[in-house]
């Protein structure tokens, strides 16, 4: 490594998952090379490194933000939570036991992603932002519903190959009902994509 | 050796929904994937590939490319160390651009045609993108289409006939009532696994080592033995989370790129494709047409199948997708005929992508099916029912378990299919026209021979080794039951080690053969290793271990019709304004053996239907004829389903089972895309009376469809063939 700061290196601060990180880093390097290969965070992914699959999806400051798009010198200063920050110990967020529980992933390398979007989602929804989908976007109109086309939507620029969107949404569906009101979490028919059957099913 | 004998009927484990073995580490981002895996002195490669599509390099100037800051060398073929690319591996012999940097011959843009390694990435990917290569160029021709001059017929197709003919074709077309004759299309596609290609080499005390993602380390492991010209027992390969394959994850540029950097700088040398990359040297599926002549009495019982496919390869060497099989074990007639042929172009070879042959080849078939039950006034159902085989159609041999019947009733059943007007284009919600479809789907049973190890530990627990790979398809957790259950223990005392080619010689996570060939072996050790427990006495300090390996049990099963089953049904909207075609619900209900893991199986099943959508609206990778390479090689240009595109999908199946398999598996890793696109498209006709013969189902296709004379209305089409029209 070239000694810092150079015409090609800056020696940055980043702050990820409440720790501090201080190195000298290319001014080329992506805040998602960065994660994955100076500290060795490899849980965000690189699925296209061009912004289309939000494989690399963290939270910047606690908005979703492709990882690939974004330069680590310009990440200084921010809060970045990758998915090695999401669960609290040993105790894995909802969003995480959702996706865990009712078989959100398979081969889960866009995973990381789909979580952190998630989280993301479930935030910019309480805050009332609506989407594409939401059919009153008055702001009289309150927060609305988060159904499941709300979740496709919201939800759109995590790109799955293996086809595992059906149980995503439901995922994010069951962590949504888990955020709204705990004793909601487990009852059946939660929503019209959760089969009565589809959480029995597993054996955690 | 034991012997399969009996089914393992009693309750446990196989049978239970599972969550996945390896599910934590991948929900918080434990799980490392290859090129995630940390090594000391690492090393970055990166390719370059040619930016023209025939020719020659003339030069590769890699002066100012060394003197760039990190740059340790350029390997091009001028400088490459020889490798050697005339054998035939156990799946056949190699696609030739894994002979890397062997020759100054360009066959197709985006060929290899060098490797930068530098210290970092960042410097090697500037330096690759630095590098001036001259060429000398040829006439090029992308140009695909079924008359094309150069058409072949090829002999066969990985050892089975490509042709099969019985009895007299046009003579039974001739005395028909009924005759659709159509020609179907479908697009080039590509497998896009979520995480590109990536392989970590170095040399350790004289052997290769290789972190990979692939399909089969052992499978990989011997063809790069072969490349190297090494014993296999000096080539280990590892690849223990791999993020998705679909067939494209086998031997590739970038394990070879690799091995022959680490080779000349002796550090380990690590190189990922991009996803540009991807599009031209991992394999793709060829483009299509189809011609089905379809010859019926006037109530829809088949007298002749005819099934003409073309398809794409490259000029450097033969790949055939195989899409006119499709309905050789499916559909009795008297006369059968089908054959798939092929035109060679510069283009990269095409490979194996999720039901190779059948996914096309279902579309084409199954949709000419829908068509002859609306000529006939038949139900598409019965239709199906009335041609049902008592044996394989063109074989003559016995089928193995056949419970698609069962899929017809159960899944008409849920979709309320009986409830179901069958005149087209006479439903409308608000600006949609709305519409339902079926279609049947089959894919082959097999098994390979494959070895396991099952070791007691001295703790109390097992351990399984065994040269499997899960590529998402919940293969680790599947074989963790089977264990568990053969050894009569819970599933928790069971380890399952995988993807390590030290473990000796396994099938690979392919054709559907994974957890059957995997479960079968896992099966016979563990059962053996328990009457070797049986009899007493304390597992030793190293364990108790026991081996199994399936070649002769499987060499002794008889010939027969095996395959697995499926009835697929859609309802779509499509909007008379815009012509975008909207799925809004899918129900597939298969007959595919007995389900290991009711949890990940779903997921299976559900992603291959996710598959078949994405196929039948999406997906569709333009090639520019002037330039011979891809227009948009990236995730905008080539769409596949997100989120908002796929509604609720339901997979269900009914009671089946293989009473030759020890477990009773069928494989369910490719069924669930067979026939998903066909019941899209028939939808699709029900909704607004217009056939669409030509994938992807754009909303452009639907508009110029609705906007022509006499539509709509029954009759129209729009017809197939690869262009853009």
């Amino acid at each position: 490594m070239a000694p810092a700061p150079t015409a090609t290196h800056s020696v940055v601060t980043l702050t990820v998952n409440g720790e501090k990180h201080t190195l000298p880093v290319d001014h080329r390097t992506t805040l998602l090379d960065v994660l994955r290969e100076r500290l060795d965070l490899t849980g965000t992914k690189k699925g296209c490194d061009q912004g289309q699959c939000g494989a690399c999806t963290v939270l910047v400051d606690g908005r979703r933000a492709v990882s690939c798009l974004q330069l680590a010198v310009a990440a200084e200063g921010r809060e970045i939570t990758t998915i090695e920050g999401v669960a609290e110990g040993d105790r894995l967020h909802p969003v995480q036991q959702a996706f865990l529980d009712l078989d959100g992933f398979q081969c889960g390398y866009c995973t990381p992603g789909q979580i952190c979007s998630a989280l993301a989602v479930l935030d910019e929804h309480a805050a009332g932002w609506p989407s594409a989908a939401t059919d009153d976007v008055r702001p009289e109109a309150g927060v609305p519903p988060l159904t499941p086309e709300e979740i496709r939507e919201r939800m759109s620029g995590n790109l799955c190959r293996c086809g595992a969107y059906v149980s995503i949404v439901r995922a994010v569906e069951r962590a949504a009902a888990a955020d709204r009101d705990a004793s909601a979490a487990d009852a059946p028919g939660g929503g019209d994509d959760i089969p009565a059957d589809a959480s029995k099913e597993a054996v955690a | 050796m034991t012997t399969a004998t009996r089914g393992t009927a009693a309750p446990g484990a196989v049978g239970t929904g599972h969550t996945r073995i390896e599910g934590r580490d991948k929900v918080t981002g434990a799980a490392r994937y290859a090129g995630e895996i940390p090594f000391g002195d690492l090393a970055h490669g990166w390719l370059v590939l040619s930016t023209v599509a025939r020719g020659r390099v003339v030069a590769v100037e890699t002066g100012p490319v060394l003197g760039m800051p990190g740059v340790l060398a350029v390997l091009h073929h001028g400088n490459a160390p020889r490798v050697e690319t005339q054998y035939v591996g156990s799946l056949g012999p190699p696609d030739p651009v894994v002979g890397l940097f062997q020759h100054d011959r360009v066959p197709y843009a985006g060929w290899p045609v060098a490797l930068v390694v530098a210290e970092t990435s960042e410097q090697a990917r500037e330096a690759a993108e630095a590098l001036q290569v001259r060429y000398e160029t040829e006439p090029h021709d992308v140009g695909f289409h079924p008359e094309h001059a150069a058409a072949y017929t090829p002999e066969s197709v990985m050892g089975q006939p490509n042709e099969a003919v019985k009895g007299d074709l046009e003579a039974e077309l001739a005395a028909s009532a009924v005759v659709v004759d159509e020609r179907y299309g479908t697009p080039e596609e590509h497998h896009n696994t979520m995480e590109p290609h990536a392989a970590t080499a170095r040399w350790d005390g004289g052997r290769l080592e290789v972190v990979d993602s692939n399909q089969g380390s052992r499978w990989v492991a011997e063809e790069l033995a072969h490349l190297f010209s090494l014993d296999l027992a000096s080539v280990r390969v590892r690849s223990e989370h791999v993020g998705g394959a679909f067939g494209c994850k086998g031997v590739r540029p970038h394990q070879v790129g690799a091995a022959m950097a680490a080779t000349v700088l002796d550090r380990p040398v690590r190189v990922v494709l991009t996803r540009r990359q991807m599009f031209s040297v991992v394999g793709y599926r060829s483009p299509t047409t189809q011609r089905v002549r379809l010859g019926a009495d006037p109530d829809g019982r088949l007298r002749a199948l005819g099934h003409e496919a073309h398809g794409v390869t490259s000029k450097l060497f033969e790949f055939v997708e195989p899409s006119a099989g499709f309905g050789r074990s499916m559909y009795a007639a008297d006369a059968h005929h089908s054959v798939t042929r092929l035109v060679p172009l510069d283009v990269p070879t095409p490979t194996w992508m999720r039901a190779p042959g059948e996914a096309p080849g279902s579309f084409a078939l199954e949709c000419a099916l829908d068509e002859l039950a609306e000529k006939c006034g038949v139900d598409p159902i019965a239709l199906r029912e009335r041609n049902e085989p008592a044996v394989g159609p063109v074989s003559g041999l016995p089928f193995g378990s056949r419970n698609l019947l069962a899929c017809y009733r159960e899944g008409a059943r849920r979709f309320s299919w009986a409830d179901r007007d069958p005149r087209p284009g006479t439903r409308r919600d608000g600006r949609w026209l709305v519409g339902t479809g079926m279609a049947a789907s089959t894919f082959f049973v097999g098994a390979a021979p494959t070895t396991a190890a099952v070791t007691a530990e001295p703790d109390g627990t097992f351990t399984v080794r065994i040269t499997a790979a899960d590529v998402g398809t919940g293969a680790r957790t599947a074989l963790t039951q089977i264990a568990a259950d053969a050894l009569e223990v819970t599933p928790d005392r069971v380890r399952v080690r995988i993807a390590d080619s030290d473990f000796g010689q396994a099938w690979l996570a392919g054709g559907s053969m994974g957890t059957r060939s995997w479960g079968w072996a896992v099966l016979l050790a563990a059962r053996e290793l328990r009457e070797r427990l049986a009899l007493g006495g304390a597992v030793p300090e190293e364990g108790l271990t026991a081996r199994s390996d399936t070649s002769d049990v499987l060499a002794a099963l008889a010939q027969k019709e095996r395959h697995s089953y499926g009835a697929q049904f859609a309802e779509v909207a499509v909007d008379v304004t815009t012509g975008e075609v909207r799925v809004r619900r899918m129900l597939g209900i298969f007959a595919a053996g007995r389900i290991v893991n009711p949890l990940t199986a779903r997921s299976q099943l559900v992603g291959g239907m996710t598959w078949g959508l994405s196929m039948a609206l999406h997906e569709e990778a333009v090639r520019d004829a002037a330039s011979g390479a891809h227009v948009g090689a990236d995730l905008a240009g080539y769409h596949f389903a997100a989120h908002a595109d796929v509604p609720r999908i339901e997979a269900d199946w009914v009671e089946d089972t293989d009473d030759e398999d020890p477990v009773g598996i069928k494989g369910i890793g490719e069924i669930g895309i067979v026939g998903a696109a066909a019941a899209i498209a028939n939808a699709v006709w029900h909704a607004t009376g217009v056939r669409h013969r030509t994938l992807p189902i754009r909303p452009d296709r639907v508009l110029d469809a609705a906007g022509a004379p006499g539509t709509p209305g029954a009759g129209a089409a729009a017809d197939g063939g690869p262009d853009r029209a």
